[in-house]
């Protein structure tokens, strides 16, 4: 029944997921890449902030990873 | 993961002779971190234009209990046209006091040091906390990616980052393949990293569920020194770890991109925490004794991570979500959110708000009855409790001059941890067993 439960948390993400099937249809021809192609647009921004917020939350909090590898790398505690 | 951004590397030509001097200089140490023939291949093929440099001093403060200060230094260029190599540097030093894991007591507590040479007392009504915590942690990550071939779709990542500090040791490898499609609309991703981590606490490990010996409990330092020792296990403890995180990127406009990551991880080994123990209580709610934690040698966890950036008129929106789950049945909700807003001359303010929220591991337990059983795996580690945190931040980032800017941010960061159920025994109604947990830390980077 847990289980059941859990993956029933999963099912919003899963049809997020299916509703992007249709992902070949969106997107932009490389001349409107004017606003993508600024540095602060990159998936990662700001490496130097995500690599300190990483180590702090991974030995304050249980979970780790989900934007990267979860790593380790520390005997935090 | 990332949109491969080839424009990024023609930006910031050099043209000050000072600061070309300085940067070569960064450059031969940076490369002095490899090979020989990795430097002579670097220096050849890079220029002084060539390389980035970004740095980071953090300051971290929690109230009565740990401080920390972080110091980042990375450097990156590129290499014929695609290939980009990226060297981490990172030094931190940390002091303070951790909590130990036993509860609040209406009466003095005495326990024994990690290392078992002496004692520490905590008062009544205060949180236990050992203040011998003090570590110093050197790290070194390298990462290189190319396209597979020029021209190709294909653009793969290999990375490695090696991690020392005075009990503990870690390596790992990863590698990573990206493909491109619909214009590079669209970038599917698969990774794996291994990891080989080592604990060399002093003292020892300690064994799970034994008592731990208090010198004040024996009449000599010789009879106290033989139940210590009753009390320790190996000297040296591993883990091992594995992880495959696939990744699906999306342009969906000219303003707004997505991100779609599922992670699994895997953990086996010394999965405790060997500092941490757990107090057991009577019916009256007064500790007789503390046990050391023990937690399962596996855990694994999967993870679903969400993002969308959106470019608005005169600021970006970065909003993300990330859900956790793991064998150990700690199911995790994370929701971030950025807001970058542009600024006059280059500069930029930038809110942040985080919400984290956790269950509880389904061995936790905040204190043991005495009059149960003792589980085979039992922690009263907070830190897998079931507990909530929010973070504040705010940015602000400016132009030094034209190749070089800064940024300064500031994060308030509360931690509150919750009682996962009625107390099970009397006695503890006034005590705060689940004190909450308050940290700042200001960090300033530069890049040059």
């Amino acid at each position: 029944m847990r289980n059941l439960f859990r993956k029933a948390k999963l099912l919003p993400l899963l049809a997020m997921i299916v509703t992007l099937g249709g992902c070949s249809s969106m997107g932009v021809e490389p001349w409107d890449r004017d606003l993508l192609a600024k540095s602060s647009m990159a998936i990662n921004a700001s490496p130097l902030d995500q690599s300190i917020d990483d180590h702090i939350y991974f030995s304050k909090e249980a979970a780790s990873g989900g934007r990267s590898f979860a790593g380790g790398g520390c005997g935090c505690n | 993961m990332q949109l491969i951004n080839k424009h990024n590397s023609l930006k910031n030509s050099a043209n000050d002779s000072k600061r070309i001097s300085l940067k070569s200089k960064l450059a031969i140490a940076a490369t002095g971190l490899l090979s020989a023939t990795a430097t002579e291949t670097i220096a050849n093929e890079a220029t002084d234009e060539g390389w980035y440099f970004s740095a980071s001093v953090l300051a971290y403060s929690e109230t009565d209990r740990v401080s920390a200060v972080e110091v980042i230094f990375n450097a990156e260029t590129t290499i014929d046209e695609t290939g980009k190599l990226n060297i981490k540097f990172v030094l931190d030093s940390l002091t303070g006091a951790s909590a130990n894991g036993a509860i609040t007591q209406n009466t003095l507590q005495t326990f024994s040091r990690p290392s078992g040479n002496g004692q520490y007392n905590i008062a009544a009504g205060t949180t236990p906390l050992d203040d011998t915590f003090k570590d110093t942690r050197a790290q070194l990550n390298l990462s290189w990616s190319n396209l597979l071939s020029p021209e190709s779709d294909y653009q793969y990542t290999l990375g490695t980052n090696i991690s020392k500090e005075y009990d503990f040791q870690s390596i790992s490898l990863s590698a990573e393949l990206a493909k491109g499609f619909n214009q590079k609309n669209t970038t599917i991703s698969g990774g794996f990293s291994v990891a080989a981590e080592e604990y060399n606490p002093k003292g020892s490990t300690p064994i799970g569920l034994t008592s731990m010996a208090i010198r004040d409990n024996y009449p000599t330092e010789d009879v106290y020194d033989l139940a210590f020792d009753a009390t320790r296990g190996s000297t040296s403890e591993a883990i091992n770890s594995a992880e495959l995180l696939l990744g699906w990127t999306q342009v969906v406009n000219r303003s707004t991109l997505m991100q779609f990551n599922y992670g699994y991880a895997d953990k086996s080994g010394y999965l405790t925490d060997p500092f941490k123990i757990v107090s057991v209580v009577n019916a009256s709610g007064i500790t007789q004794d503390y046990i050391y934690e023990n937690r399962p040698e596996s855990r694994t966890q999967h993870s679903l991570f969400g993002l969308v950036k959106k470019h608005l008129n005169e600021s970006i929106i970065d909003f993300s979500y990330r859900f956790t789950s793991d064998d150990w049945e700690i199911d995790t909700h994370t929701l971030d959110l950025h807001w970058k807003l542009f600024a006059d001359g280059g500069s930029f303010w930038e809110p942040h708000v985080r919400f984290y929220q956790q269950s509880a591991a389904d061995f936790y337990s905040t204190y043991l009855d005495q009059s149960e059983e003792v589980p085979p795996f039992i922690s009263a580690d907070y830190r897998i409790g079931e507990m909530s945190s929010i973070t504040l931040g705010l940015k602000y980032g400016f132009e030094v001059n034209k190749d070089q800017r800064a940024e300064v941010r500031l994060e308030y960061y509360r931690q509150t941890p919750k009682s996962v159920g009625t107390e099970r025994v009397a006695g503890l109604e006034n005590l705060d067993l689940y004190p909450e947990l308050d940290a700042v830390y200001l960090q300033v980077n530069y890049y040059f």
